[in-house]
This record gives structure tokens, C-alpha cells and sequence, in this order.
């Protein structure tokens, strides 16, 4: 099988280029894109690329295959691979360290923003914060985000004002902390999302639902900051 | 908290909420102006001056004119702050961005004053 690798070392390179890599791929076997980056490695170990767990739960190996956000390590070849040819790139829209290695700094600033930790000004209790089983079931579907980045670089909005905008992945937790019934800074959360930017650029093409390697949602989650927005301000 | 000072309601909120409300006062013009159209097939110029000498017709047309023009600053300075920025212009950026905003919201001034000229002199 072809595939293309995006290779770009600051160092030597003036500017990027595809590089084509022939792989074989094992007999009837259904390979993970890592798998394949592998294989690429051993043929030219100048290959470079970030990996961790393997298994979907580090967020380490997002990247751009075939045109889609995804985590290498549990993107089965067949998901991909169109006409015997798979093209691989960095995550779109954030600086290129090296190869497929992103600068992930405006993204995380963003997660940083939105202040990603409880925060509550009532006195700590002898044991924990107690919190009701339908109070903890309104934190599904937000607590489970790696912060692979797929979702922020596939969106439009995020490209445009990486500084200005939290991205769906920033939203995402800024609405988990919003959500949880043991925060008390709800007002000062809100206040702070409120501006036309955070927010409001998003303009809903889910772009980010499309492609969360988690199953996640944050559309729905930006609506949600959006309704208390609206409750608080009209 | 990002400020902005050339949006036009300065908060994200009342952008967004704006730019809804606005949207479904213009489609209401729309529809009831395409259902007259459709319902008067022999129109001629004394109906069609009758029908904006109308009160009623006047003010939903001054309404329409007004949330046609807030529409459209929001619509344009969202253009402009994807567009027009650092990111893709360079340092000259902020000034093409308030140079494009200041026409933009000029014609759309110049648009609102003539269109209230035009309602009241029917």
C-alpha cells in the first residue's frame, strides 16, 4: 500500500513535502494506522510522530489521515484507506514542530482558560464533597475527553482565532465544570464565556462530533453553555 | 474574557441573540411580502403605493430595515475577525479590519437613513 507522509524538519527543510512510503501490509489483517507508522519507521526511523498508549486513552497520536481527525492507535486501515492509498498529516491549523508532531501550546492555553479544576468557596468538609448519582450522571459525556486535540483542529472557528476562541475541546470541560453540582463558580465561569469570541464563534457545523475519537459530543455541550448564558443574561 | 469594541452589541450574547431575532423578523417580511406578491397577481402602482402608505406596513418595513442592518454588522464583523486577522494579513491586519468595518458599517448607516427617507415619503 502508498502512503503518504507530510515531512517537514525545521532544521533542514525549507519547507514541507509528502513523502511516499510502500507498505506491506500483513495478509488479512486489519492494521491500526499506528501499526503502520511502525512499519514506516523502519524503513526511515527519521519518521516522526508522538505515541503513547496505544490504546485510545493517552490522546498522544492525533493526526489527519485521509483528510480525517483521528487517533492513530484505534483507526482501523479499512476506516481510511480509500483506492489503496492512505495520506497522512499533522493535525491542521497549529504550528508543525516536526513531521507529525504539532505545537499543541494554543490548545492547551485555551484548556487553561477555562480554569479546568473544581473550584468551591464552601467550607471543606471532614471527608469529601458529596455529590447525588443524577448529579454525577450529568458529568457523562464531558468528563471522558483526552484532549487529543481532533475535535479544536477540525474546526474552522479554532483556525481562524486560536487565541480568541476555547475551541469545542476547551467548551467541552469549561460545561463539565459548569455542570457539576460541587462547583460554586458557576457566575464567574459564565462572565468569562460571555465575550463574542470564547463561545459565540462557534457556529455549529459539528465538525467536532464528526470526527471525537471518544464519541463525544461538544455542539451539544456549547448549546448548553449557550442556554445558561441565556438564562443568566435576558 | 476577550473585549472587542467593534461588534455590535459588545457582548457574544446579545450578538448572537440579535442576529436570531433579526433573522426571523426579515423572514416574516419575506413571507408576507412574497404571500402579497402572490395573492395580488395584477398589482399595479397604486395598490403597491397604497400598500406602503400603510402604517403598519411602514413600521414592519422600518423594523425590517433595522434588523437588516444589525444583521449585517454582525454578519460582516464576524467575516472580518475570521478573515482579516494577524494570522493571515500580517501587522497590517488590525488597520484593514477597522478599515473594512468603518465601510462596512458607513454603507450600512447611509442604507438606513435613505431606506427611512424612502418609507416616509410614500
Amino acid at each position: 500500500m502508498k502512503v503518504s507522509v507530510y515531512r517537514y524538519n525545521p532544521e533542514t527543510d525549507l519547507k514541507p513535502r509528502m513523502e511516499d512510503f510502500d507498505v506491506t501490509i500483513p495478509d488479512g489483517k486489519d492494521i491500526m494506522v499506528l501499526d503502520v507508522l511502525a512499519l514506516i519507521k523502519e524503513q526511515d526511523d527519521s519518521v516522526t510522530y508522538r505515541r503513547s498508549c496505544r490504546e485510545g486513552v493517552c490522546g498522544s497520536d492525533g493526526m489527519n489521515m485521509n483528510g480525517v481527525n483521528g487517533l492513530a492507535c484505534i483507526t482501523h486501515l479499512s476506516e481510511v484507506v480509500k483506492n489503496d492509498k492512505l495520506v497522512l498529516r499533522p493535525l491542521p491549523g497549529l504550528p508543525v514542530i516536526r513531521d507529525l508532531v504539532v505545537d499543541m501550546s494554543a490548545f492547551y492555553k485555551q484548556y487553561e482558560r477555562i480554569k479546568p479544576y473544581l473550584q468551591n468557596d464552601d467550607p471543606v468538609p471532614a471527608i469529601e464533597r458529596l455529590q447525588s448519582p443524577e448529579d454525577r450522571a450529568k458529568l457523562d459525556g464531558l468528563y471522558e475527553c483526552i484532549l487529543c486535540a481532533c475535535c479544536s483542529t477540525n474546526c474552522p472557528s479554532f483556525w481562524w482565532n486560536p487565541d480568541k476562541f476555547v475551541g469545542p475541546a476547551g467548551l467541552l470541560q469549561a460545561y463539565r465544570f459548569l455542570a457539576d453540582s460541587r462547583d460554586t463558580h458557576t457566575e464567574e465561569r459564565l462572565a468569562d464565556l460571555e465575550d463574542p469570541f470564547s463561545v459565540f464563534r462557534c457556529r455549529g457545523i459539528m465538525n467536532c462530533v464528526a470526527v471525537c475519537p471518544k464519541g463525544l459530543n461538544p455542539t451539544r455541550a456549547i448549546g448548553h453553555i449557550r442556554s445558561m448564558l441565556m438564562e443568566r443574561g435576558t | 474574557m476577550v473585549t472587542n469594541v467593534t461588534s455590535f452589541g459588545r457582548s457574544g450574547l446579545s450578538d448572537w441573540l440579535v442576529q436570531r431575532v433579526s433573522a426571523v423578523v426579515i423572514l416574516l417580511y419575506v413571507i408576507c411580502h412574497a404571500a402579497i406578491i402572490i395573492n395580488t397577481p395584477d398589482m399595479d402602482y397604486l395598490q403597491w403605493h397604497a400598500l406602503f402608505a400603510d402604517p403598519v406596513m411602514k413600521i414592519f418595513s422600518l423594523i425590517t430595515l433595522v434588523a437588516l442592518c444589525a444583521h449585517a454588522w454582525i454578519g460582516m464583523w464576524t467575516v472580518a475577525t475570521d478573515y482579516l486577522t494577524t494570522r493571515m494579513l500580517g501587522e497590517k491586519a488590525t488597520f484593514v479590519r477597522f478599515l473594512f468595518l468603518v465601510i462596512c458599517i458607513g454603507v450600512l448607516v447611509v442604507y438606513l437613513l435613505w431606506g427611512i427617507m424612502i418609507l416616509w415619503s410614500v
